[in-house]
C-alpha cells in the first residue's frame, strides 16, 4: 500500500469538491500519510475467507406499504435556501464558459 | 431560602426531580428556571450550550404544571418524566431551534422537521432547554473541533470534556440539565461520559430511531441518553426507543425492562452475573491511574457475588484501523449533501468563473473545519478505484472478526468490563497537532460500534482529581444487561465511597473569571 502523494491529494480534494491552499496540502500530505500507515494493518487479516459485513445487525427486506404520506411545502423547503426564483432553488452556471 | 431549593432542584437527578413535580414538591417552571439560572451563571466557563431555548422549555413546563394542577386524566397520562428539563445534542434536528452540527456549514439552519426522538420527547413533555456543543459533525473526542468554540470540562476547566459530546455531557455534569441526548458512532457518548464523571449510553444499533440525526457514518451511528445516574438514562432509553418507520434500521421491537433492570442491579447483588475482563482492553497504553480504579471495580463487582472471568478478543488490536476506514468513507458519503445548494452556506469563489463546481468547492473549504475536511478526504481515498478492495473492503472483514471476538466472548460471560477511556480528560489543546493521538482515545468504545452491541460508561472513581468512567459491554438486544450491571457498580462504589462521584465535582469558577470568549 502506498502512503498519499500531494498529487493523490490535489485529485481527491477535487473529487471530494474542496478546494485547498498549497498551505493545506502540503500539511494534510503528511498527516494523512501517517494515518494511512497506521490503519493499513487492517489488510494483514482480511484474508479472502473472511465474509465481509456491511451492516452490524442483519435486517433484510424492510419495506413498507406506499402510501402518501405529509410532505413539507414548497415554502418551508425553501426556507433555508441559499438563493431561489418562483418556488425553485437557484445555482450559478453549470457549465463553463457561458 | 429561595438559593436552596433552586439548587436543589438542580442537583437531583431525573427520577428524583419526576417524583418531586408528580408530588407538588415542586413545578416544572421551577425547575426549568432554577436549570436557566445554572446555565447563566455557568455556561460562559463551559460553553456547553450552543442555544438556549428559554422561551419554549418555560411554556412547555407551564404547559405540565397546568395538566398537573387540574388534575384528571390527562394528569394521570402524563408521562413518568414530563416537566423535566432535557438538553439535546446539536447534532439531532429541532423545529423552532437552530441546528448547527458545530459547523459553519449550518450557521443559521432551521430544521423544517423534528427528528423522531424529538417527537418523542415533546410527546412526552420533557422542557428541551437547549441545543449543545459537539465537535464539528461529530468528529473528534475533545469538543475542540467546534466552529463555535470549545467547552470546558466542569472538574477542570483547562481539560477537555471529551467528544464529540463534550456539551451534552458537560452540561449534565456542571448541574446545567438533568438529561440530554447524545450521539455514538465511535464513542461520542461514551468517552464524554467517562471524562466528565457521568453516565451515557450507546444502545443497540437500530434501538433508537436515527431519522433526524445528521448522519455521519450511517452503519455506526447510534443515538442514546446521558445522565448523572444509570435509573435515569435507562428512563431516557425507554422514552426515546422503538420501532420508527421512518428509520429503515430501527429495530422491529422496542427493547423493554431497561428501567426494571436498573433498579434490580440498585440491590447491588450480582449473583450468577459473568463479568469478561477483555485481555486487550486493558494494560499497555492504559494510564496507572485508570488502571486503578477499574481494578477497584472489578474487586467490587467480585464482592457482590459477579463471576469475573478473562476473555480475548484479539481481532480488537484492528478495530481502529477498520473505523478509521469505513467511518471517513461513510461520512464522504453524507457530507456530500453539503454543497451550498439547496440549503446551509454558499460562498462565491474569490476569482475566476462562479460555475456551480466552483461554488461547491468554495463552499464546502469555507464551511468544513480541519478534521471534517480530512475524514472526507481520507474517505474518498478509501473508496477510489484501486483502493477499494485492499482498504474499504478489508475494513468491512474485520468487522466480521470483531463480531465473531464478541460472539465468542458471550459465550463465556454475560457482560464484558473494560475502561471507558484509556486516560483521564487530557488538556485543551493537547492533540491540536497530532490527529492519531486523538484518535487513540476511542480504542475501548470502537469495537461496540463496530459490532452493534450496547455499551455504557458509569463513573469509576477519580485519578490525578478527574473522573474515570468502566464500560461494560452486551450482546446486541441485551441492554437491559448494561443497565443491570451499570446500577450495581454505581451502587457499590457509592456505598464504598458515602457519596456519589458527581457530588464531588469543585465548584465553577464564574464567567467574569474566564477569558474573554
Amino acid at each position: 500500500m502506498s502512503a498519499i502523494s500531494r498529487e493523490d491529494l490535489v485529485h481527491l480534494a477535487q473529487l471530494a469538491h474542496i478546494e485547498m491552499s498549497d498551505a493545506e496540502l502540503d500539511k494534510m500530505t503528511g498527516e494523512l500519510g501517517a494515518i494511512v500507515n497506521a490503519i493499513a494493518s487492517v489488510s494483514e487479516v482480511a484474508s479472502s475467507d473472511v465474509p465481509a459485513t456491511s451492516h452490524p445487525i442483519p435486517l433484510t427486506n424492510v419495506l413498507r406499504e406506499d402510501v402518501v404520506g405529509e410532505t413539507l411545502s414548497i415554502d418551508e423547503v425553501l426556507l433555508n435556501a441559499p438563493d431561489s426564483d418562483s418556488d425553485r432553488f437557484k445555482v450559478p452556471a453549470i457549465l463553463d464558459g457561458e | 431560602m429561595v438559593n436552596n431549593s433552586v439548587t436543589d432542584l438542580i442537583r437531583l437527578s431525573a427520577a428524583e426531580l419526576a417524583a418531586k413535580l408528580r408530588s407538588g414538591e415542586a413545578t416544572s417552571v421551577q425547575a426549568v428556571q432554577a436549570h436557566l439560572d445554572r446555565i447563566a451563571e455557568v455556561d460562559g466557563t463551559l460553553n456547553a450550550f450552543l442555544h438556549v431555548n428559554a422561551e419554549e422549555a418555560l411554556a412547555v413546563a407551564a404547559e405540565v404544571d397546568a395538566i398537573r394542577a387540574a388534575g384528571g386524566a390527562e394528569a394521570e397520562a402524563l408521562h413518568p418524566l414530563a416537566g423535566v428539563p432535557i438538553a439535546i445534542k446539536d447534532l439531532i434536528v429541532t423545529k423552532g431551534q437552530p441546528t448547527t452540527a458545530a459547523s459553519k456549514m449550518l450557521e443559521g439552519w432551521m430544521s423544517p422537521y423534528d427528528a423522531t426522538v424529538i417527537e418523542k420527547i415533546r410527546a412526552a413533555k420533557l422542557p428541551m432547554l437547549g441545543k449543545t456543543n459537539l465537535d464539528e459533525f461529530a468528529m473528534g473526542s475533545s469538543t475542540e473541533h467546534s466552529a463555535y468554540g470549545v467547552t470546558r470540562n466542569p472538574w477542570n476547566t483547562n481539560r477537555i470534556p471529551g467528544g464529540s459530546g463534550g456539551g451534552s455531557a458537560a452540561a449534565v455534569a456542571a448541574f446545567e440539565a438533568p438529561l440530554a441526548l447524545g450521539t455514538d458512532t465511535g464513542g461520542s457518548i461514551r468517552q464524554p461520559g467517562a471524562v466528565t464523571g457521568t453516565v451515557g449510553v450507546k444502545p443497540t444499533y437500530g434501538a433508537v430511531s436515527r431519522y433526524g440525526a445528521i448522519a455521519m457514518a450511517s452503519s455506526l451511528d447510534q443515538i442514546g441518553p446521558v445522565s448523572r445516574t444509570v435509573l435515569d438514562s435507562a428512563l431516557l432509553q425507554e422514552l426515546i426507543g422503538g420501532h420508527d418507520p421512518k428509520d429503515s434500521t430501527s429495530l422491529p421491537n422496542a427493547l423493554e425492562g431497561l428501567v426494571a433492570a436498573a433498579q434490580e442491579g440498585a440491590s447491588g447483588d450480582l449473583k450468577g452475573l459473568r463479568v469478561g475482563v477483555i485481555k486487550e482492553l486493558q494494560g499497555e497504553g492504559y494510564q496507572e491511574g485508570v488502571q486503578a480504579r477499574f481494578n477497584e471495580s472489578l474487586e467490587l463487582l467480585k464482592s457482590a457475588g459477579a463471576e469475573i472471568v478473562e476473555v480475548s478478543c484479539p481481532n480488537f488490536k484492528y478495530a481502529l484501523g477498520a473505523y478509521y476506514l469505513i467511518m471517513p468513507s461513510e461520512v464522504s458519503s453524507n457530507l456530500a449533501k453539503f454543497d451550498g445548494v439547496r440549503y446551509g452556506h454558499r460562498v462565491l469563489p474569490e476569482e475566476g468563473p462562479v460555475t456551480i463546481e466552483r461554488v461547491m468547492a468554495a463552499t464546502r473549504a469555507a464551511g468544513f473545519g480541519d478534521e471534517v475536511k480530512r475524514r472526507i478526504i481520507l474517505g474518498t481515498y478509501a473508496l477510489s478505484a484501486g483502493y477499494y478492495d485492499a482498504y474499504y473492503g478489508s475494513a468491512q472483514k474485520v468487522r466480521t472478526l470483531i463480531q465473531r471476538d464478541f460472539d465468542a466472548a458471550f459465550e463465556q460471560a454475560d457482560v464484558l468490563i473494560s475502561p471507558t477511556a484509556p486516560t483521564v480528560a487530557f488538556e485543551l489543546g493537547a492533540n491540536d497537532n497530532d490527529p492519531l493521538a486523538m484518535y487513540l482515545n476511542d480504542v475501548a468504545t470502537i469495537p461496540a460500534n463496530l459490532a452493534g452491541v450496547p455499551g455504557i460508561t458509569v463513573p469509576g472513581g477519580l485519578s490525578e482529581n478527574l473522573p474515570v468512567g468502566i464500560q461494560f459491554l452486551a450482546p446486541a438486544y441485551e441492554d437491559a444487561r448494561l443497565y443491570r450491571a451499570g446500577a450495581a457498580l454505581e451502587t457499590l462504589l457509592e456505598k464504598q465511597w458515602g457519596h456519589s462521584l458527581i457530588s464531588q465535582a469543585p465548584a465553577i469558577e464564574s464567567a467574569s473569571v474566564a477569558q474573554e470568549a
